[in-house]
């Protein structure tokens, strides 16, 4: 087992040639038989196990993970963290992501690089106005807090931005300070050491295939590794969660599509904070290295490709020099892309399923690493308490048989335009 | 990505606009099961890794739908007809 890091750990091993650190999790075989599974070495997943173990107290629990643990989106994705959602069934379970976040590092012991730098959603019109105002109440309702500023104080933040396009000039923005980014591999290598201190097996290069049947129910798994037998079996796959309820002929709400982000060269600090255009969809931060991180649209196709195209590359380029004409100078290093469990609301699934033993993690979006560490709570919760908890308890996966969609953006159901 | 369309020849898929799985048929409003059945319909979704038969738009373009027959894993496209004629 790691030790606990501290100052003193840090010493120690400044005087002792640096070895004495152990590797942060072990590399764990599977065992026959677990208490609970968990299907996919994601955030979601390492979350969902730690705190299976930490809250709940069962740690009887194996993640498993076709790869390497936080090779999926994970490690593919924008790194934002932010709670200004409108709807009910959303605002809460982000604020509650939000205040996890703001313990994280104390809790997992681990530099998450949680950085609240501000993430402000610029506006461009007087309904977006109005639209945002509406939007930072619903935030404050749940505990947030969101500030409206104006044209000014904007140009205070970010003296950058193309204030007077001729189209879209910007008058204001929706401010929430305590958002941000955190460092996203920081985040998969925390919750992993957090989870393997309290006996959590974490088993890497070990697929599932296949699914274990008796009397309907589900009760282990079949995987390149050999199979694993489990009273409760989660899945936290995100895009590739249809690949493996289709062996179970379970058809889900939702569709697999590509995500395209961006990086840029390295700059001295420009951009202070995360800051979003109105007018297209378009996201920039500065990360730690100085490179600009960004990206938009989804591509809009179905996808399991984990890359894009060129459309959506010069789509996202036109944005960003609408928002940012000095990006027009910059090169952009690297792009790559993830792959999204889009649900047919824009809000995930938290749920149990009609399968008994089968509980099931999904429909993301592109917006799930923000909420890593409230949905490994809630997944937990579900898995141990065999029910939601109120924060996901909209989260059902037959809201679209009862009406009770969660549509932030209100188009339907129609996944590539979420 | 380019998208051979029957009438236009191989056109970048910018030109195109895309609406989703072809497979689903509107079900029979008259029918027993009619609210379940529309409910599969509208909401669930095979999401197939591999060959998929997709419906786009050729909006800058000719104008007509197409049935795309498209592999989700290397977006590779193995066929395309018109919808008139594919879905009939």
């Amino acid at each position: 087992m790691s030790s606990r890091y501290s100052v003193f750990s840090l010493i120690a091993n400044a005087f002792s040639g640096q070895k004495g650190w152990t590797p942060a999790w072990r590399d764990a075989a599977p065992r026959p038989d677990y208490d609970v599974l968990v299907i996919g070495g994601g955030g979601h997943g390492l979350a969902t196990a730690y705190y299976l173990a930490k809250v709940h107290g069962i740690r009887n629990v194996a993640v498993l993970e076709k790869g390497t643990i936080g090779s999926g989106n994970a490690g593919r994705n924008t790194t934002i963290i932010r709670s200004n959602y409108l709807l009910p069934g959303n605002q809460p379970f982000y604020e509650w992501s939000m205040k996890l976040w703001e313990g994280l590092e104390q809790d997992l012991n681990y530099n998450a690089m949680v950085s609240q730098r501000g993430v402000l959603n610029l506006f461009h019109s007087d309904a977006q106005r109005d639209a945002f105002a509406r939007r930072g109440n619903s935030m404050r309702l749940s505990g947030a807090d969101s500030e409206l500023i104006d044209r000014d104080q904007v140009r205070a933040l970010a003296p950058f931005l193309n204030f007077d396009h001729a189209r879209f000039p910007i008058q204001g923005g929706l401010l929430q300070k305590r958002g941000g980014t955190a460092r996203h591999d920081a985040v998969v290598w925390g919750y992993a050491r957090a989870a393997d201190r309290l006996g959590v097996d974490i088993v890497q290069n070990c697929e599932v295939t296949g699914f274990i049947r008796e009397n309907g129910a589900v009760v282990g798994v079949e995987t390149t590794r050999g199979p694993v037998r489990a009273r409760k079996i989660g899945l936290a796959v995100a895009g590739s969660t249809s690949r493996l309820t289709r062996l179970l002929d379970l058809r889900l709400p939702i569709e697999s599509h590509v995500l395209t982000a961006f990086v840029s060269e390295g700059l001295k600090p420009v951009v202070p904070g995360v800051v979003t255009f109105g007018m297209g969809h378009f996201y920039v931060s500065q990360s730690d290295k100085g490179g600009l991180v960004f990206g938009g649209d989804i591509d809009g196709y179905n996808s399991y490709a984990q890359r894009g195209n060129l459309p959506v590359v010069e789509d996202v380029c036109e944005a960003a020099m609408a928002l940012m004409p000095q990006l027009g100078r910059l090169r952009v290093l690297r792009s790559w892309a993830g792959l999204m469990d889009m649900s047919m609301d824009g809000s995930p699934i938290i749920d149990r399923t009609p399968i008994p033993g089968l509980y099931l993690n999904c429909g993301w979006n592109y917006g799930g690493f923000k909420a890593t560490p409230a949905s490994g709570w809630c997944f937990a919760w579900t898995l141990a308490q065999d029910a939601p908890h109120a924060l996901n308890a909209a989260y059902r996966l037959d809201r679209s048989r009862t009406g009770h969609m969660i549509d932030e953006k209100g188009v339907g159901a129609q996944p590539n335009l979420h | 990505m380019r998208i051979p369309c029957p009438y236009c020849g191989l056109r970048d898929a910018h030109e195109f606009s895309y609406l989703g799985d072809a497979a689903p048929q509107r079900p029979d409003p008259a029918a027993p099961d009619a609210a379940d059945a529309f409910h599969d319909y509208v909401y669930l979704r095979d999401n197939p890794a591999g060959p998929m038969r997709e419906l786009w738009y050729h909006g800058a373009g000719c104008r007509r739908w197409l049935v795309v027959d498209r592999d989700t894993r290397t977006h590779a496209i193995l066929g395309t007809a018109f919808a008139t004629e594919a879905r009939s």
